[in-house]
């Protein structure tokens, strides 16, 4: 089989499952989201956590919650990896210093999981499994419960009620992503990922070298990883390192983990304001953003211009070689649009175009599909932006699924769409201002310069992946990158709690031939444009110094 | 009413299109010095985005002072001509609402009132103080007598006058004002042509119509919709996007070693600013309102100009909207053995003394389709004339003809009948059927029987009286169906009637026997489904109902009470017009939305000028960004500031006219404006910032 055909295959196949998968786990999701009962051991959790399950929260309440939630977690995960050494399985590490334990106590709770540590050598395995991993589980769970609250906004009608924070977070966890975690789990294990409690072991090899072979509870977590699109990886080299993705089939099962959640969503959409029509619509340009980029993407490294390129034969650097071309920019491009960030090739080491492509992916604001939950509401409020230009067209004041769109809903969808790229311009431009951080950078150049523009856009857009050749271990780093995740992950949501809670107080005004459809092909077609323009706008010169500066010739 | 006749319901259909008046070039250089004066930055803060170009353009000059060069000063006076422009496209807006504002002040001349201190009803006299107009307070009674101007706004509540309204209404043609009934509203500054009226003002002074119309076309009274503030916000959140993008690029270029100057930072941000939409939104706004009023609609406020867009629902009065208001013969049916056309001279002879406009379309009837003439009553001799009256409920004559009494008469099927019986007569049941068609279609039916002297009487035949629907509705109807609007016919009729006239007229559903309260009901339900209702109306007993609809657009002929609960007032009382105010709201927003995405798309282009002209000398990779192929880096910039700066003048008369709107669905709607103004403001920037280029490329210091 010639490496082209692999790489179709795996795609086709990749479309083929995500698209069997659509339906049912999108109708799965939108049933878990308005069923009105709860199990037993959810009543028992909501009596312990003193929580009314039955009473929904108007936006102020469900954002208090999103926020109190947030905070503990940060605390928690910050003390837990402050105190590692006092607890079992520290496998005798330190305490993690503390801007690296500040860094990473936002970057899981903001489901960014931008690692400035290295796995093996840094994290305990009680820390990964009872700190890390949760968050792993929570964060996404977080994300898909205020995706749910826009939905509710649109589907509801003159309530201030948007749902209840504890029962969509209690739910999702314990009815979607502990289900599907366990069973992925037992199959990356059979597939040859490790699963133990071992600290690392010294093996003697052949030549008589020693090496350290390191163990951990990696399937365990392989898999929520990808399924909470949470990127962090139980190694430093993430999916590259050969135990926690050590075949093609288990690469491509991660693409499909890490797309799956996010491709279905826009089908609870649909199925939850009553039109699946629209979730289609969605999901369509979601795809069309992926479809492209990956082919893009592939085509970059697959050209390898440049003298040491073409006597190697291909863009491999960087690349595992039992993934190939295709297995390693399927993933990239999944992993960026996804804001997963989890990695199987070092996305500093691609092509100036390509490892543009990742860059542009991620500055798209992880929407297509995006990350649980955050790609929908994102995708969501650039409709509402489009929805808002296309509906004075034609003359009518613009409404989305019946709920007008006015100064309020306006304001809120603005500031969602100027959040992101303020931080991540700020950022950047705070960061080449003091040029002693520029030396952070591996390369100088437009280069270096992408390197920088990258660590900001992933951590604001909370992807997580790395231009790894910036070094973000300095106190400066840590704290800055720390602060822009926060930012990056709360400031929208408010955004979206606030817009939600707009749109459920409205009454619905109903459809006529004068209302602008929103599922047609013209909408899609509008709304992908819209997304390309206002990403492409704002990020242009920024790109331009960087990946384009070093890749047009 | 007005009269309507064929070439004016001709015209009407193909004033169809909304269209607006032209730009006169003059207007432009009238209008300078006001735009000059706009640059205050008191004035400009208002406008955000074009705000932030006027600092520019401080900055970019003082800039120019200090290292100074001529790419600086080129992008300084460019800069300074973008903003003009702007201010002048607003000032161009409001420069022709003033002309018409002159026209109105010259009628509010200092009017002498004539009030009467002690008015009552019935009064005879009455004592006389001679006051300026400004003075009168609401309820005073004044009088008006021939060639005096009325000096308020007021109800007449004695006495009929022919009026000229031709001040506020353009019509030269006077109108009669009555006490009582739905005529009796008279407005402020209007002149009394003939009799003498007793006036109540009803407002105060300052507030009255004409006082409201010239604040209105002034713009003073304008306050910023709710859409414009939603695409304010819009814009102001891209024009923040964009001064981050390019204050924060500085360190970015220092770093890679292309450092830029002041005034090429500040072209790249206005020229990605949404400078062409910002500098035109406020004109398009006072625009919308002018073209409403060049129609002669008066809206009290923006926001009713926009929920006409919206609407979902239009109630139409029938009678005056839907049908001429008259019933008319369309149509004679001979029974028995009689002939046709002694069923139609019988018809018409029998209405040549019935003065109603039913009798009278009957005679024109049996004229136009039956070609009889219409004979006077003088020229028949030994003819006795009975008319119509309330209790016989019949009219015809009696004709002497050979010493025969010749009875002819027409009327109600159930006096008809009594006449036939009673003289000797049968009524078959062929009659009955007829009649009971013609009533179930809709239609009013008369009875022509007639009594030849010595022999029994009989029946000729039945007369059809039907409301004529006029010319063309059904096309209008079918338009708004398109549009998404659902029409709803109002009327007094029986719901049989009433389901005929709505079937021919092509409304989608009607009230029937509606009584104000049915009218409201059906407002009230249609509102609590969301939807947005229009609806005109005149009467008093309309007020509440015009006040409920989210668009109640008053007859100026109607009650001060319809005029003040209304949230628009038709100088023209012409009740069909709802269905213009409807496409003007909706071009408002149209204009509002294309130039938005225009503005929005024009950003490629000069990304694609100016990005390879900053930076291609640092990274010579990036020039082949430069798509255009334009000359050199400055020129590159100059071309994208000149072009952005020229495309608001080109763009003023859309602006003013409004983009072209034609009645169709939303998706064939989106289609066009995308089309046009989406992919055509994403490559006419290439074209013009090219074509700049070309020509700015010779320009020593540019090069």
């Amino acid at each position: 089989m010639t490496p082209t055909l692999a790489g179709v295959l795996q795609a086709l196949a990749l479309v083929a499952a995500l698209a069997l998968s659509y339906r049912p786990l999108g109708d799965y999701l939108a049933h878990l989201l308005s069923s009105p009962k709860h199990l037993r051991i959810e009543r028992v959790g909501y009596r312990l956590m003193g929580v009314h399950p039955d009473h929904d929260q108007p936006w102020l309440g469900y954002l208090r919650s999103v926020l109190a939630f947030s905070a503990v977690s940060v605390l928690f995960l910050y003390a837990f990896q402050r105190l590692q050494s006092h607890l079992w399985l520290s496998l005798g590490f330190p305490a993690v210093p503390a801007p690296t334990a500040f860094n990473t106590a936002t970057s899981f709770v903001t489901n960014t999981n931008w690692q400035s540590y290295s796995g093996e050598t840094t994290m305990g395995h009680l820390v990964q499994m009872a700190g890390l991993a949760v968050q792993n589980f929570v964060s996404a769970a977080v994300g898909v419960a205020v995706a749910a609250t826009l939905i509710r906004g649109f589907a509801r009608s003159r309530t201030d009620r948007v749902g209840n924070f504890w029962v969509d977070l209690t739910r999702i966890t314990l009815r979607v992503l502990l289900p599907v975690s366990v069973v992925f789990a037992i199959v990356f294990v059979a597939s040859g990922m490790v699963e133990n409690l071992h600290a690392a072991q010294q093996i003697t090899g052949l030549a008589g070298q020693t090496q350290s072979i390191p163990g951990g509870p990696v399937a365990s977590q392989e898999v929520i990883k990808e399924l909470g699109t949470n990127g962090g990886g139980f190694y430093n080299a993430n999916s590259a390192h050969p135990f926690e993705n050590p075949t093609a089939f288990t690469n491509w099962l991660e693409i499909y983990l890490l797309l799956v959640i996010s491709f279905a969503l826009p089908r609870t959409f649909g199925r939850m304001v009553g039109d699946n029509r629209q979730g289609y619509a969605i999901v369509t340009v979601m795809a069309l953003y992926w479809v492209v980029s990956a082919i893009l993407m592939t085509i970059a490294e697959w050209r390898h211009e440049g003298s040491a390129l073409q006597a190697a034969g291909a863009a491999m650097e960087g690349k595992e070689v039992r993934f190939g071309i295709a297995g390693s920019t399927l993933f990239a491009a999944s992993t960026t649009l996804t804001s997963t960030g989890a990695v199987n090739s070092m996305h500093d080491s691609y092509t100036a175009l390509g490892g543009g492509l990742t860059m542009f992916d991620i500055m798209l604001g992880e929407i297509a599909p995006g990350g649980t939950g955050s790609g929908l509401y994102g995708m969501l409020v650039l409709a509402v932006i489009t929805v808002f230009v296309g509906g004075l067209m034609v003359g009518r004041t613009p409404e989305y699924l019946g709920k007008k769109l006015g100064g309020r809903e306006m304001k809120f969808a603005s500031l969602y769409i100027l959040t992101t790229p303020a931080i991540v311009l700020i950022g950047t431009g705070t960061a080449m201002t003091f040029k002693a951080e520029w030396s952070a950078a591996l390369n100088g150049g437009p280069h270096g310069f992408s390197e920088v523009l990258y660590a900001f856009a992933s951590a604001a857009n909370n992807n997580g992946s790395a231009f790894a050749g910036l070094t973000a271990t300095s106190t400066w780093w840590n704290t800055a990158l720390g602060l822009v995740m926060l930012f990056g992950r709360l400031l929208p949501m408010v955004f979206v709690l606030a817009l939600a809670g707009s749109l459920a107080g409205q009454q619905p005004v109903p459809a006529t031939a004068g209302t602008l459809p929103t599922h047609r092909p013209l909408f899609v077609g509008m709304l992908a444009g819209v997304v390309l323009i206002v990403v492409g706008l704002t990020y242009f010169p920024a790109l331009a110094l960087g990946p384009l500066a070093e890749g047009l010739k | 009413m007005i009269p309507v006749n064929g070439a004016q319901e001709q015209e009407e259909h193909e004033a169809h299109r909304v269209s607006g008046g032209l730009l006169d070039p003059k207007q432009l250089i009238e209008s300078l010095p006001n735009a000059v004066r706009k640059l205050d930055p008191r004035v400009m803060v208002r406008h955000p985005v074009m705000f932030v170009v006027e600092v520019g353009s401080v900055l970019t000059t003082i800039s120019a002072i200090r290292h100074t060069s001529v790419f600086a000063w080129v992008i300084a006076v460019w800069l300074w001509l973008t903003v003009v422009f702007a201010n002048l496209a607003e000032a161009v807006a409001e420069g022709r609402g003033k002309a018409q504002a002159d026209t109105l002040r010259k009628t509010r001349t200092e009017t002498v009132a004539r009030r009467l201190t002690d008015w009552r009803p019935g009064a005879s006299a009455v004592a006389e103080a001679e006051i300026a107009a400004a003075q009168l307070r609401l309820g005073d009674h004044v009088v008006v007598e021939a060639g005096q101007i009325i000096p308020g706004d007021g109800d007449v509540v004695e006495g009929v006058a022919s009026v000229d309204e031709s001040a506020i209404t353009g019509e030269s043609a006077p109108v009669i004002r009555e006490s009582g009934g739905d005529r009796s509203a008279v407005t402020g500054g209007t002149k009394v042509l003939s009799d003498r009226i007793v006036v109540k003002i009803t407002s105060e002074p300052g507030k009255t119509f004409i006082d409201r119309m010239i604040a209105l076309v002034e713009g003073a009274a304008r306050q910023k919709t709710p859409n414009e503030i939603a695409l304010d916000i819009l814009l102001a959140s891209l024009t923040i996007v964009f001064l981050l993008a390019v204050v924060t690029l500085q360190p970015m270029a220092a770093y890679a070693g292309a450092e830029q100057t002041t005034v090429v930072l500040i072209a790249l941000l206005v020229a990605l600013i949404p400078t062409t939409i910002g500098a035109l939104l406020s004109a398009i706004g006072i625009a919308g309102m002018d073209r409403l009023v060049q129609r002669n609609v008066l809206a009290l406020s923006g926001r009713a100009v926009e929920a006409a867009g919206d609407v979902s629902t239009l109630l139409l009065d029938k009678t005056g909207t839907i049908t001429f208001g008259n019933r008319q013969a369309a149509e004679f049916i001979p029974i028995g053995a009689a002939e046709l056309a002694e069923l139609a001279d019988a018809a018409q002879l029998s209405s040549l003394a019935d003065e109603t406009p039913e009798g009278r379309s009957i005679v024109v009837l049996a004229k136009e389709r039956y070609g009889l003439r219409a004979r006077t009553q003088g020229e028949l001799a030994h003819a006795a004339w009975v008319p119509f009256t309330a209790q016989t409920r019949m009219s015809g004559v009696d004709l002497t003809e050979d010493g025969e009494h010749h009875r002819i008469r027409k009327g109600a099927a159930a006096s008809v009948a009594a006449f036939v019986v009673q003289h000797g007569g049968t009524v078959g049941p062929e009659v009955d059927a007829a009649v009971q068609r013609i009533s179930s279609g809709g239609g009013t039916p008369l009875v022509v029987a007639v009594h030849p002297g010595s022999r029994p009487a009989r029946v000729l035949g039945v007369i059809n009286l039907k409301d004529v629907v006029k010319h063309g509705i059904k096309d209008r109807f079918e338009d708004l169906r398109r549009m998404g609007i659902k029409t709803v016919m109002i009327t007094g009729d029986n719901p049989l009637t009433a389901a005929a006239i709505a079937e021919e007229a092509g409304v989608d559903d009607f009230l029937a026997e509606a009584t104000p309260e049915d009218k409201m009901a059906l407002i009230r339900q249609e509102q609590s489904g969301g939807k947005l209702v229009a609806m005109t109306g005149d009467g008093t007993n309309d007020a509440p109902a015009l006040a409920q609809a989210d668009v109640g657009v008053a007859m100026n002929t109607g009650t001060s009470a319809a005029k003040e609960a209304g949230n628009m007032v038709d100088l023209d009382s012409n009740p069909t017009k709802l269905i213009e105010i409807v496409e003007i709201g909706k071009q408002l927003l149209i204009t509002r939305g294309a130039l938005t995405t225009f503005s929005i798309a024009n950003d490629v282009a000069k990304y694609f000028a100016i990005i390879p002209a900053m930076f291609a000398s640092v990274y010579p990779g990036l020039s082949s960004l430069n798509v255009m192929h334009l000359h050199s880096p400055t020129s590159a910039i100059t071309s994208a500031i000149v072009f952005n700066a020229l495309i608001i003048v080109a763009l003023i008369p859309l602006a003013l006219r409004g983009v072209r709107y034609r009645p169709s669905s939303a998706s064939a709607l989106l289609r066009r404006n995308l089309g046009v103004y989406g992919v055509g403001g994403l490559i006419l920037p290439f074209l013009g910032i090219k074509l700049i280029d070309l020509v700015v490329q010779f320009i020593p210091g540019l090069r």
